[in-house]
């Protein structure tokens, strides 16, 4: 990714206080993954140049803009989780990033805080802070987290230590009380959001951003109706990418690249042309979520000849599926629809959850899915325990499930490939 | 049409001559540390018309002779359909991974599982644990068929397992009886995987583990269903890779 005819960011990267050295190796590290993992695919559509030119420029032109945002007073937002609403951020004037969390960095730093028993997503979260390589973080001039599980929760703790961080409560039921209560902390939200920005959030800049933000999820709904097509269009790497480059990306311009790319796959299931060969087995994913540069999973699927055609995941249909009701003119109207759509979105978190089995089943038939694969970090206790469910449902709906717990270290990917492999010998 | 089934695994390779789907020549040899070459030895026979390979070394075979390939997974279930055909599941224990595979009709793959990251409870834990105890393989098994009980051996890492053992030892605790401990930690661990995936009976049992006597009583004993033993448990990998390519 240090392409010699970028410019050099180093400077920049200094200003933020990044380990340079560490950084440098990062970048290396995943450029290469990138190169071999997308560029190697052979027919990709070309609206894909502009997620390989993001990924390009993934710690450079991205966070120039962060800076320069910010030294006219822009403020930026960190997330880690698509429960903390990004039309609240955008309304309040400032920039919200997702904050990446897919590459094991820094465990040697981190397990001195944290268990070694803990979920890889967490601990990933905390190294890229830990080991200072994320210019991301160090442009943020608040970290919202969120109480989606314990193991989070209590590690916001310790993140709380080295940087401004506000953590919103969400509820873990769905009833009628906890929408209420939701929104309460919605309400809060813009309080901190307004005494960091100075500016406030009002009906006309929440509608705009509530446009803006919905109109970014129904560009990537384009993208997923076009993958019901056989053959496939798009591959699972190439669209679990683009969910993963939302959270990140300048909202407009990404937009707008999603629905050229989508036009693109429109036309080429009309013309019949796809990535992989008609017969390939079409696999469903679900469980948690593929934060950046976690691309393993797809990729041993994709390798051993499959074709992803869904991700039931927080880097898939549960960013993109619903939208906020654009009918409201009050804040007080917004509010409601905003804690309501989101508090709809179906996370292990949740109890009871069945809505996601409801998910997975619907998904599976909607795309003409062969089988299903869950998938959970280890440590991951609401998805693992969940993961019994999903499969007995799967299996009830005459599907083939294959269950996977791993991490984002590489020394599975041999036996992973073989059940992988043994699994798309199944459904076939 | 000749097919040539190479299983290059582990601990083995294992090759086998399909004549128009007949058996006209198998072979066993130690994979050492350039199993490629133990293949490429077979593969030089030129008894072949294509070549179907299995095992952890199928990616390198495709690359190397230009081989068909297929998983370990699909290659036991259809060799041990064709050995047996009343077959219902089967259980490979191999050098370093465990596969248990409940088969449909037609010997269809309905459910599996395999050990993912370690190589507890497989051909090359026994190996170990028999040089910890001054046994070779066949005197370990011979020593646990015949211990009158087994200990309790708690550790199923290969490694914590040995300095278990060596403890053991150094208490005293008589080899025989250690060895049945370690036998009968492997079935227990065994019997749960088949239980998880609904394996039913008749169940084949293959792979260099199946060679082990002490094993087989001891999967006999535990298991509710019929066990079979092919004649020759090393070479059923490359038997059905050999059979897929029809």
């Amino acid at each position: 990714m240090t392409d010699t005819a970028a410019p050099d960011y180093h400077q920049m990267w200094s200003e933020l206080g990044l380990d340079l050295p560490m950084h440098d190796a990062l970048l290396e590290a995943v450029g290469g993954m990138y190169g071999s993992t997308f560029m190697s695919q052979s027919n990709r559509p070309e609206g894909m140049g502009y997620l390989d030119f993001v990924m390009s420029e993934v710690h450079g032109l991205r966070i120039k803009e962060l800076h320069d945002f910010r030294k006219s007073g822009g403020k930026v937002v960190g997330t880690y989780c698509l429960y903390v609403p990004e039309e609240l951020i955008r309304a309040a004037g400032a920039w919200s990033v997702g904050i990446c969390a897919g590459a094991e960095w820094a465990y040697d730093e981190v397990e001195q805080i944290l268990p070694r028993n803990t979920c890889a997503l967490i601990k990933s979260m905390m190294g890229f802070k830990l080991g200072k390589v994320c210019p991301y973080l160090e442009e943020a001039d608040l970290l919202i987290g969120e109480t989606t599980c314990d193991g989070k929760k209590k590690a916001y703790e310790e993140l709380g230590k080295l940087q401004n961080l506000h953590v919103m409560e969400l509820p873990q039921m769905k009833r009628p009380k906890d929408v209420a209560f939701w929104r309460s902390e919605l309400v809060d939200l813009i309080a901190k959001l307004e005494e960091l920005t100075g500016n406030k959030v009002t009906a006309e800049s929440l509608s705009a951003s509530i446009k803006e933000v919905n109109d970014k999820r129904r560009a990537l709904q384009r993208i997923a109706a076009a993958r019901k097509a056989s053959p496939a269009p798009i591959s699972g790497l190439d669209s679990l990418l683009a969910v993963q480059v939302a959270f990140y990306d300048d909202v407009p311009r990404f937009t707008q690249s999603m629905n050229a790319l989508a036009d693109e796959l429109e036309k080429r299931v009309a013309d019949g042309v796809g990535v992989a060969p008609k017969d390939a087995p079409r696999v469903l994913i679900t469980g948690t979520p593929m934060a950046l540069p976690n691309w393993k999973l797809h990729q041993i699927v994709e390798n051993a000849g499959g074709v992803v055609v869904g991700e039931e995941m927080c880097t898939g249909s549960r960013y993109y599926e619903k939208l906020v009701s654009e009918d409201a003119t009050t804040l007080d109207e917004m509010l409601d629809d905003l804690a309501a759509k989101y508090l709809d979105i179906n996370c292990a978190c949740f109890t009871p959850n069945t809505g996601r089995i409801d998910d997975v089943i619907r998904m599976a038939k909607d795309l003409n899915a062969d089988g299903v694969i869950d998938y959970a970090l280890s440590f991951c206790g609401t998805y693992q325990i969940e993961g019994a469910g999903v499969a007995k449902a799967v299996q009830a709906a005459e599907l083939p499930v294959l269950r996977i717990e791993t991490d984002y270290s590489a020394e599975d990917v041999g036996q992973l490939s073989t059940r992988v492999e043994a699994f798309l010998e199944m459904v076939k | 049409m000749r097919i040539l089934g190479l299983d290059i695994g582990s601990r083995t390779v294992d090759a086998v001559w399909l004549h128009d789907g007949v058996i006209a020549d198998a072979a066993v040899a130690d994979s050492g540390f350039d199993p490629a070459s133990v293949a490429a030895a077979f593969v030089q026979r030129g008894q072949h018309d294509a070549i179907v390979a299995t095992g952890y070394g199928r990616h390198v075979a495709r690359e190397a002779f230009g081989a068909s390939i297929v998983t370990e997974i699909r290659a036991y279930a259809l060799g041990a359909h064709a050995l047996f055909p009343d077959a219902a599941s089967v259980l490979d224990i191999g050098g370093q991974d465990t596969k248990v595979i409940s088969l449909a009709r037609g010997g269809k793959v309905s459910d599996f599982e395999m050990n993912d990251k370690c190589a507890a409870g497989t051909g090359k834990f026994l190996e170990v644990m028999a040089r910890a105890l001054g046994f070779t393989l066949g005197e370990m098994a011979a020593a646990a068929a015949t211990a009158d009980a087994g200990v309790q051996v708690s550790s199923m890492c290969t490694v914590f397992a040995e300095s278990e053992v060596t403890g053991l030892v150094h208490r005293g605790v008589d080899r025989g009886r250690i060895a049945r401990g370690l036998h009968e930690s492997i079935t227990r661990r065994t019997l749960s995987a088949l239980k998880r995936v609904g394996a039913a009976g008749p169940l084949v049992f293959a792979g260099g583990v199946a060679c082990n006597p002490a094993m087989v009583a001891l999967i006999s004993d535990g298991f509710s269903g019929e066990v079979l033993v092919p004649a020759e448990t090393q070479i059923v990998g490359a038997y059905g890779a050999a059979l897929s390519a029809d």
